[in-house]
């Protein structure tokens, strides 16, 4: 596989991560350096299934580098409907494009798709596979909130179908990181996810079904959303549902510098009563997204196919 | 590399419960009951007319109970052989040419099988109708694959794209 793709957060070491995110705070702290580096490339956003924020984000990403974004707008209206294989699709756009971002529901899209591309892929999420560019933006949020080493770390929620959990953890797997899992039996982390923590070296993986053994050694929590529609009956998710919850009461056990992070979007499992909070970081974390995916995408563009690391 | 005493057709009586074959492969120490599930993965039914023959839970020196496939006119690959260690991992490869043992060799596990199981995941990219091959890593004990990363530990009989 050409390094120049990103398919999965395993994909980096940690001094790729570091130099992304590094990357990214220079961006962050002078937008205008890049504004035209990229000002004669464009950017193909192949969305499979619709996601406007990640799309958005990319979009937004690309024009900040002086760059532009061709869209092959909903799959409805595409010849996907007619059938196309994915295959095809990724080789005439990439005619047309100097970099692709996929987001597709099968898992395994995207790395299926690099081995048929010679343009630099990025994937913005394969079915319940990975999202390196979200575990990017949120190691970008955990190191300016919390620092990324020597950190207690707690991912509650849904995390069997979480693709942005799975990514994180492989991620935060290459730095001092302590990780709780908080989720109901039913939710938890593959096991194949779980094997592969395991695997690597220095890993500190455990899991737990309740927030309260945790809370209150947690630097960050990061929540996602349990899905109404995973639980066969409506009675079990009712009983779980509320156990995974954050508001003002429940964060009276948690330390006064717990960052509360979210991949957004949420339903109500953080009151909006933690917004106005110091912990509130999700809104914070969700604007991240440009200055990493600027990041990324630079990199990705600059190095022509012949990169260096 | 003579390890193995019980191979000269004739000398062995569990040998004479199958037919001796002229141009072809043997392959001796399928573990007990896997005997159908190596013919899938050779993708071997008979459909073609193939000769074949089978011995099930025949005694062994080695394992206690074993297979042995015969095939009539066709020798096995490398690739073909590689592919049978993940259900006949002590399985030994006689070639035959003109009732003589030409070539003999222990299966070794691969590190990647390529086009021969299908994932079971239906979610998987592999399984939606693209151009593409299937591809495993091979495990210690299991199999994973290559585009949706789902690990497969038991039954990889099943997987078997016959
Ligand atoms: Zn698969």
């Amino acid at each position: 596989m050409r390094h120049d793709h990103l398919i999965t957060s395993k994909q980096l070491s940690r001094a790729d991560i570091e130099a992304i995110l590094d990357h990214a705070a220079e961006i962050d702290a002078d937008p205008s350096a890049v504004a035209d580096r990229h000002a004669d490339k464009l950017l193909g956003l192949l969305f499979f299934e619709p996601s406007t924020r990640t799309k958005m984000s990319f979009e937004t990403a690309m024009k900040r580098l002086g760059g532009d974004v061709v869209d092959m707008g909903s799959v409805e209206s595409s010849s996907v409907k007619k059938g196309e294989t994915l295959a095809d699709t990724v080789r005439v756009i990439e005619g047309y494009t100097d970099a692709l971002v996929l987001r597709h529901p099968k898992q395994g899209a995207a790395a299926m798709a690099s081995e048929f591309v010679d343009v630099p892929l990025l994937n913005a999420g394969d079915g319940a596979g990975h999202h390196p560019t979200q575990t990017m933006l949120d190691l970008y949020t955990i190191r300016e909130n919390a620092g990324l080493d020597d950190l207690t770390i707690g991912i509650m929620g849904d995390l069997k179908y979480g693709r942005t959990v799975h990514s994180l953890a492989y991620a935060l797997s290459n730095f001092d990181a302590r990780q709780h899992f908080v989720s109901p039996e039913s939710l938890q982390l593959p096991r194949e996810v779980v094997y592969d923590l395991h695997q690597q070296e220095g890993a500190q993986v455990r899991e737990h079904e309740s927030i309260d053994d945790v809370l209150p050694s947690l630097d960050v929590l990061y929540v996602t959303r349990i899905q109404r529609e995973r639980f066969p009956d409506e009675n079990e998710y009712q009983k779980v549902a509320g156990e995974y919850q954050i508001d003002m009461d429940t964060l009276d056990a948690a330390s006064d510098d717990l960052t509360v992070m979210h991949p957004l979007p949420r339903v109500d499992e953080i009151a909006p009563d933690v917004d106005e909070t110091d912990h509130a970081a999700y809104f914070e974390q969700a604007h991240n997204g440009v200055p990493v995916r600027m990041a990324l995408l630079d990199r990705l563009l600059s190095e022509g196919g012949d990169g260096d690391e | 590399m003579s390890d193995d005493h019980d191979h000269h057709d004739g000398t062995d009586d569990h040998e004479l419960r199958v037919s001796k074959i002229r141009n072809g492969t043997v392959i001796d120490h399928v573990r007990g009951g896997q005997a159908l599930n190596v013919l899938a993965i050779l993708g071997i039914d008979g459909s073609e007319g193939e000769e074949v023959s089978v011995g099930m839970n025949v005694p062994s020196d080695r394992l206690a109970r074993k297979d042995i496939v015969k095939v009539e006119g066709r020798e096995l690959s490398q690739d073909e052989v590689d592919v049978l260690s993940l259900i006949a991992p002590d399985a030994t490869i006689n070639i035959v040419r003109d009732y003589e043992v030409i070539e003999k060799h222990r299966v070794e596990r691969p590190d990647v099988v390529t086009g021969v199981l299908s994932c079971p995941n239906p979610s998987c990219i592999t399984t939606a109708g693209e151009p593409v091959t299937s591809r495993f890593e091979v495990l210690d004990d299991a199999v994973r694959c290559s585009y949706c990363e789902t690990i497969v530990r038991e039954e990889i009989a099943s997987l078997i794209d016959t």
